[in-house]
């Protein structure tokens, strides 16, 4: 059993390796194999694993990561229900998107091909590593591995100098959020003396609340850079220049939900920390609405879909912060697969109109992708929160726990519900209905993709459907919330005092806002035309101007101190000194050249001379 | 006899030799310098050689022995060296028609 | 002052003059015997020390083999004119004077060492037996690795001295000295 869960991040390892190393080598149908046959391999192991396995806490080692003085950081992996279900998403997902990606990326050439399922298998075995960790400090090298993929592969067209930069900025406000991990850390091993999850959580009672409370908000700042909440969301929407694939794996079903893994993970931690819980809920209602709010009015399909998953991320975080972790991770696994499946859909679509990706130039799509739309069509559906979707079930149970715990937050989780329908399906009826407005040659081009792109779809289409059944209610079922119980040995079973009719009422509501934002959406852009925005519209379409706002309050000033430093602590400081060392050997070197002159006689004198002086100074120090 | 008598005199032939190294520009007068330089040490290698055996009494038949044992060994090296040293020189003269020893200044580069 | 001690002073005398011959000769053969002059004197000192074997060894090797090697290469260079050219003045002055500023730091240091005595005339170390019984009983395997490093130093000599394909003197070298003779002046 050790080996075999050893084999599960391994086997990406090797993949990369072996696609890395030898990307200008093998074929691309040899290197697709490669990439998503490791991924399968994982797959099939962490099914096994699932099934068969004993999951427990208990850290299964390997070696001494690092040993100084009384600290001890195993090498060591822990199985458990939490982690073997993000097991299962990530490299059930991966799969998927690894063959999808086979066909979509068909036209790279043939080392970028290699390089690209290159960095994808290394994000698999770097996200492995993070939820299989059985340590803040093996969970950090997964977090960090996941980071550098994702700057990797959102600047995998790095001819293109847009998205160098948006590379750049994912990279640097997931290092602040790292920052924050790390602190957060420190601070652990400085008070309790290990990093180990089992030894940190059994020892909370020992902890002082200002600890606690440092403690958790320092890891929320390290999920708010990973999992993309006010206010270092910005980089998401911007991680889109990545290929689409990408976007599905990385940036909506697996790497953006660490942060909610890690603190499902810890919550043992934040069980005890009121303030911080409530700073999550409200951080996380407040991006799931500004975040819903900014996707009503972008025409780029990706950009759509990226806020939506800033949006559905803050309703992740809104659970957590109400102590909902089942919730939230149950979300973050319905989310996995209606947003890859949405992603990809629309990866889909971008290869059918050869590239384009704004939305005002697709329309009527329908008829000649029709694998496409009806797969797009069920993940709207799941999104918007149809029952008996996948979306629904996740959604009402996050929704449940705010309204349990603070009606306020409960309110803006409907709104964000209400707009998340309408967004999505205005998406689905700009892009599928009315009539085509793109130029004639694409409209020549429009073709359904190949099985490699559309079985994907399928599968993930299915799940989407019937992902939620994992988790239906009480209400619905006797003997529900499947899910909350399967993962009780880790998280502590969240119990409803809650009226089943209230429930009922509740789910009604939110089930009939939901299909009124869809029938207003149908009304408003069943025929879409060109429309004219307010001011309102502008704002939104503009992103509430927080990357301006960034911007000049933060970049621009920071730009101006490093030119302000640059020109008098590095020109006249640094390199003053740096040069002058230089200068000084230079001019001693040429002030002594006259001894080197080649001439044996020369250095004979010089070594008669030495001696000379050697023997006197004896005499000096002798007397 | 004094021990400092030899002291001097091979005191004196060893800088005698020194000066012929740093005043000359014929190498093979350079060299031969050096090979008196070496004779200066040789002879007050013996000359100790002979102290320490007097100094050891008559019982100790050998003792000493090895001052001059040593002379012997580097009278080997200093033939090897002149060898070796002579060959250079002869090639040297062949490629510069010369044996001054200002001319081998391309240690420097 | 015993005929040993004359002799010592005779020898003494003899062996600083000649070397003194030998920094200060024009002509390198008469530097050449000049040295031969001072091996002799230093063998003499040799067997007044009664170390006879190395008095011997000290004719035979140097005087005899590696000075004739000398005489032999200045012969063959023709360099027994008095070619050389001098050094600079100050150059000269500047060497004798540190030699003699050694000399000067030497003695200083040296003189107040505690005066023992050497043997001459007596003693059996310096004998032929005796060295060689201590030679061969302790020292067998520095013997031995002698007669390897001269092994090496033959071919070595005969690798250096063997003459290249190219007969004569090398352009580019011969160039190179020409203008290091026109740089220097001379």
């Amino acid at each position: 059993m050790k080996n075999l869960i050893a084999l599960v991040p391994l086997l990406p390892l090797i993949g990369f390796l072996v696609n890395g190393l030898g990307r200008k080598h093998l074929s691309k149908g040899l290197v697709g194999a490669i990439g998503s046959g490791t991924v399968l391999g994982s797959f099939l192991i962490s099914l096994y694993i699932f099934f068969k396995g004993p999951l427990s806490a208990t850290p299964v080692r390997y070696f001494d990561f690092i040993q100084a003085g009384s600290l001890h950081i195993p090498f060591a992996f822990q199985v458990d229900q939490l982690s073997s279900l993000f097991l299962l998403i990530i490299t059930g997902v991966g799969f998927l998107i690894h063959v999808y990606s086979t066909a979509y990326m068909h036209e790279e050439k043939r080392e970028h091909f290699g390089r690209y399922f290159a960095y994808l298998n290394l994000f698999v075995f770097s996200m492995l590593l993070l939820v299989m960790g059985s340590n803040f400090v093996i969970m950090f090298i997964g977090w960090e591995g996941v980071g550098l993929c994702s700057y990797l592969l959102i600047g995998y067209w790095f001819k293109n100098i847009d998205y160098t930069k948006a590379a750049k900025k994912a990279f640097v406000m997931n290092r602040i959020g790292d920052l924050g991990f790390l602190l957060a850390v420190f601070w652990i091993i400085a008070k309790t003396g290990s990093v180990d999850f089992g030894t940190v959580f059994a020892n909370v009672g020992k902890l002082t609340s200002a600890d606690i409370t440092g403690i958790t908000l320092l890891l929320f700042l390290g999920a708010t850079g990973k999992s993309a909440q006010i206010p270092l969301y910005t980089w998401l929407p911007d991680a889109m220049a990545g290929p689409t694939p990408v976007s599905a794996l990385i940036h909506a079903a697996t790497m953006v939900t660490a942060g909610i893994y890690m603190i499902a993970r810890s919550n043992a931690l934040f069980a005890h920390a009121d303030v911080t819980n409530t700073v999550i809920a409200i951080i996380g209602a407040a991006t799931a609405l500004l975040a819903a709010t900014i996707a009503l009015r972008q025409n780029d399909i990706k950009k759509v879909l990226a806020y939506s998953t800033v949006s559905q991320l803050g309703y992740m975080f809104l659970a957590l912060g109400c102590g909902a972790y089942s919730a939230a991770v149950f979300h973050v696994m319905t989310h996995a697969f209606f947003k890859a499946l949405l992603f990809l859909g629309s990866g889909s679509v971008i290869h059918a109109v050869s590239g384009q990706q704004d939305i005002r130039f697709m329309g009527g799509l329908k008829g000649k992708l029709k694998i496409t739309y009806l797969t797009f069509f069920i993940g709207c559906l799941a999104i918007a929160g149809i029952p008996p979707f996948s979306g629904f079930f996740s959604k009402d149970a996050i929704l449940l726990s705010a309204f349990e715990h603070d009606k306020f937050l409960y309110v803006i989780g409907l709104l964000t519900a209400a707009l998340t329908a309408f967004y999505m399906f205005r998406l689905l009826f700009i892009t599928f209905n009315g009539s085509f407005r793109g130029t004639e040659e694409q409209r020549h081009h429009i073709h359904e993709s190949p099985a490699a792109m559309t079985i994907p779809l399928f599968v993930l289409a299915v799940l989407s459907i019937i992902g939620g059944f994992v988790g239906v209610p009480d209400v619905f079922l006797h003997g529900g919330e499947r899910l909350g119980a399967f993962l009780s040995p880790v998280i502590p079973e969240a119990h409803h005092e809650i009226a089943h009719n209230t429930e009922m009422l509740l789910m009604g509501l939110t089930t009939i806002i939901a299909i009124g934002a869809i029938v207003f959406a149908w009304i408003r852009y069943r025929n879409y035309k060109e429309e004219q925005n307010g001011s309102f519209g502008r704002l939104l379409q503009n992103k509430w101007y927080v990357d301006e706002l960034y911007d000049s309050v933060i970049v621009r000033p920071v730009n101006r101190l490093g030119a302000v430093s640059q020109k008098y602590f590095e020109r006249s400081g640094i390199d003053f000194l740096v040069n002058g060392v230089g200068r000084l050997v230079n001019y001693g070197g040429r002030q002594l050249r006259w001894m080197q002159s080649g001439q044996v006689g020369s250095y004979v004198l010089l070594m008669v001379i030495s001696m000379v002086l050697f023997f006197v100074l004896q005499f000096f120090l002798r007397k | 006899m004094d021990i400092r008598y030899y002291l001097f005199l091979s005191l004196a032939l060893f800088v005698i030799g020194i000066m012929g190294v740093l005043t000359r520009r014929n190498a093979i007068i350079v060299f031969m310098c050096i090979e008196l330089m070496l004779n200066a040490v040789n002879l007050l290698l013996v000359a100790f050689s002979k102290m320490h055996h007097l100094a050891a009494g008559a019982g100790a038949s050998t003792v000493g022995s090895e001052g001059q044992l040593f002379v012997f060994f580097i009278m080997v090296v200093a033939a090897a060296e002149v060898s070796v040293g002579l060959a250079i020189i002869v090639m040297l003269y062949r490629n510069t028609h010369s044996v001054d020893v200002n001319f081998l200044n391309r240690l420097k580069h | 002052m015993g005929i040993t001690q004359l002799l010592f002073w005779i020898l003494a005398i003899a062996s600083l003059f000649s070397a003194l011959m030998v920094v200060t000769s024009k002509n390198p053969v008469y530097s050449v015997i000049w040295l031969i002059i001072t091996f002799f004197t230093i063998s003499g000192h040799y067997v007044l020390l009664n170390a006879q074997f190395l008095a011997i060894v000290n004719i035979i090797v140097y005087a005899g083999a590696i000075m004739v090697l000398f005489l032999f290469v200045i012969m063959l260079m023709n360099l027994s004119k008095e070619t050389e050219p001098q050094k600079n003045k100050w150059l000269r002055l500047i060497g004798a004077l540190a030699g003699g500023c050694l000399m000067l730091v030497l003695v200083a240091a040296l003189k107040d060492t505690a005066g023992k005595d050497a043997e001459l005339g007596t003693g059996s170390i310096g004998l032929i037996q005796n060295l060689g019984s201590v030679l061969f009983h302790d020292y067998v395997v520095p013997f031995e690795i002698s007669s390897i490093l001269f092994l090496s130093a033959m071919v070595g000599a005969v690798v250096i001295g063997k003459k290249e394909e190219r007969t004569g003197p090398r352009e580019g070298n011969r160039q190179l000295v020409e203008d290091a003779k026109e740089s220097m002046g001379v």
